[in-house]
């Protein structure tokens, strides 16, 4: 009597086995599927710099190809004005509610960013004004 | 502010970015392009300024204010002449922000978003690393640049015997320590590698003569983008990589078209010492110094001038130096009211920056028109009467040409020997830059005036009248 009680406990505990097994393998199925989707959908944010960057490279090389030889120093010091869009992150560095080291690095790269922003955009428009008026 | 609608406000501010840069493309539209910037970069800071994580706002109206102010003042005060080296300097103001920004970006990574100290992710440190060096190397090698500029350091080349080693060397432990910051988010790396760096932008342009300048500032213009670029990339900001990267293609564009002036590559400048390069040569190359040469007077000048029918004017650094421009223009002008044509002929590298000649005649009003490149004057000079030659040597240095043995063999010239007679306004009879001898000093229709670029002018002025 106890041994065949045993054999039917143990079929039992077999077929609860393999219901488990399948419903383990339709998990991980699942979670393949999903790993799966996660890793393709959002693009690293690298690649996504990195098309920006190469597409910029490309609009710059033909946008200063057209700039007529006698600007050459207006462009130099304008491009140098824009370079100074640096202070973006300076911002960022220098904002936070609680203040600390890096925030006053924030605050030493907002100073000398807008030294630029102002210096770099007032000059160019000096030199131009000088070219406008010897037309 | 919502971080979609601040992307789509960065995007707009990249589009005046480039449309500044395309208002260059003439005269007439350039007025316009620089307000475009001037609106781009204020949306720029505004859209940050309203972004979530910036709440305390003390520092940034503090720094803006401070430089804002520092930048308004240099910009009205500084003289046209000094141009190359304030640009330098904002170069290198641009390549310790660009420190700063990295510095910052490691000292607290949860402000930007790229992680928490101590697992700042493997991109983010790569990319910080790469644009903190550019940055360190733009600092001190526009340090430099302006240093020489300005006349605070020798222009001579400084040369040492194994200098691109320890070039080489610095280089490649930049790339190393970067290579050990990323595993173990050292500071202490980090710092190394920014003082390596350092360095490295002192020694790179150290050995850089003065009038290989025009190559060096557009090199390090297009450093300081390629520096903001990296930042961007860091900062994951898109705003960062457009403007960084426009700016990086205009200073390499600016280089190669320098170089091509000079027929030199832009390794052999960054090499350096273009005056030594000469010293070996003179060697061989240099001609008997005791060939008879004409001076003439300011009044003599005056005479030859005033009976011409067509005058080109040849300015170099010289007249620069000599704040000739107004005093040139004065002279032209009065040539031109007795019915002689009068025109500008600009080389690409006259000068200590890009286009400095075109500033300087811009400034003393000189009419747009009556001022030429190279190539569409250089033909012309067969059917001159004048070439006036004005503080300029080695950009009309025949041996250019012919001498294949000299430094600046295969360099364009203009063409000044063609034209009937050649009046040099020198203060003295040395070489040019470049250590070589101008054989167009000896020839039979060049004529020498010895003196002071401005006051020949002002003496041929009083001579005319």
């Amino acid at each position: 009597m106890e041994v065949s009680s045993l054999i039917e406990r143990i079929e039992k505990l077999k077929v609860a086995l393999a219901e488990i097994n399948n419903h383990a393998n339709k998990v991980e199925a699942s979670l393949r599927q999903m790993a799966q989707t996660t890793e393709v959908s959002p693009t690293d944010p690298f690649i996504m710099g990195l098309t920006v960057f190469v597409l910029a490279c490309f609009v710059g090389y033909y946008v200063v190809w057209k700039v007529t030889p006698a600007l050459h120093s207006p462009l130099m010091a304008v491009t140098n004005a824009i370079s100074s869009v640096i202070i973006v992150g300076a911002i960022v560095a220098a904002g936070p509610v609680e203040m600390g080291t890096s925030a006053i690095f924030g605050f030493l790269a907002v100073t000398l960013a807008s030294v630029n922003i102002f210096g770099g955009f007032m000059v160019t428009q000096r030199m131009l004004e000088m070219f406008a008026k010897s037309k | 502010m919502n971080p979609s609608f601040s992307s789509f406000l960065y995007l707009i501010s990249a589009v005046c970015f480039i449309m500044a840069l395309k208002g260059l493309s003439s005269a007439k539209t350039s007025r316009s392009g620089n307000l475009y910037g001037m609106i781009g970069m204020t949306i720029a800071i505004l859209t940050t300024m309203l972004i979530p994580s910036v709440a305390s706002y003390s520092y940034i109206l503090g720094g803006l204010t401070v430089g804002g102010a520092i930048g308004f003042v240099i910009a009205k005060r500084i003289k046209m002449t000094a141009l190359p080296q304030l640009v330098a300097g904002f170069h290198s103001f641009v390549g310790l922000a660009a420190v700063f920004v990295a510095a910052a970006a490691l000292l607290s990574p949860a402000t930007f978003g790229i992680g928490v100290e101590g697992a700042i992710k493997a991109s983010s440190l790569i990319e910080m690393g790469l644009g903190c060096a550019i940055g360190a190397i733009t600092f001190t090698g526009s340090l430099v640049a302006f240093g020489k500029l300005q006349g605070l350091i020798g222009g001579k080349p400084l040369l040492f015997k194994g200098q691109h080693q320890l070039n080489a060397v610095l280089g490649a432990l930049i790339f190393i320590l970067i290579a050990g910051f990323v595993g173990s988010e050292s500071h202490m790396l980090f710092w190394l590698m920014t003082l390596v760096a350092l360095a490295l932008g002192f020694l790179l342009i150290m050995p850089i003569g003065g009038a290989d300048m025009p190559v060096v500032v557009s090199m390090l213009n297009s450093y300081s983008g390629w520096a903001a670029a990296g930042i961007g990339f860091t900062l994951n900001n898109h705003l960062l990589i457009i403007t960084g990267a426009l700016v990086g293609a205009s200073g390499a564009i600016l280089s190669y078209i320098m170089c091509k002036g000079m027929n030199r590559s832009i390794i052999s400048v960054i090499l350096g010492g273009f005056g030594s390069e000469a010293a070996s040569n003179e060697g061989t190359s240099t001609q008997p110094d005791d060939r008879p040469v004409k001076v003439s007077s300011a009044e003599d000048a005056a005479f030859m001038l005033s009976n011409a029918r067509s005058v080109v004017i040849v300015p170099g650094y010289g007249m620069a130096v000599a704040q000739a421009q107004h005093a040139l223009r004065e002279m032209a002008d009065m040539l031109k009211k007795a019915g002689i044509k009068v025109r500008y002929a600009i080389h690409p590298v006259a000068g200590r920056m890009p286009g400095h000649m075109n500033v300087l005649l811009a400034e003393a009003n000189v009419p747009y028109d009556d001022v030429l490149e190279l190539e569409d004057i250089n033909s012309d000079f067969g059917s001159t009467d004048v070439a006036f030659v004005i503080g300029a040597n080695d950009i009309t240095n025949p041996a250019a040409k012919t001498d294949k043995t000299s430094p600046i063999y295969g360099m364009p010239i203009l063409d000044v020997e063609k034209a009937k007679t050649v009046l040099f306004i020198k203060r003295s009879l040395a070489s040019g830059y470049a250590g070589v001898d101008n054989d167009l000093f000896y020839r039979d229709n060049t004529f020498m005036v010895l003196g002071d670029a401005k006051k020949v002018c002002e003496e041929i002025i009083k001579s005319v009248d």
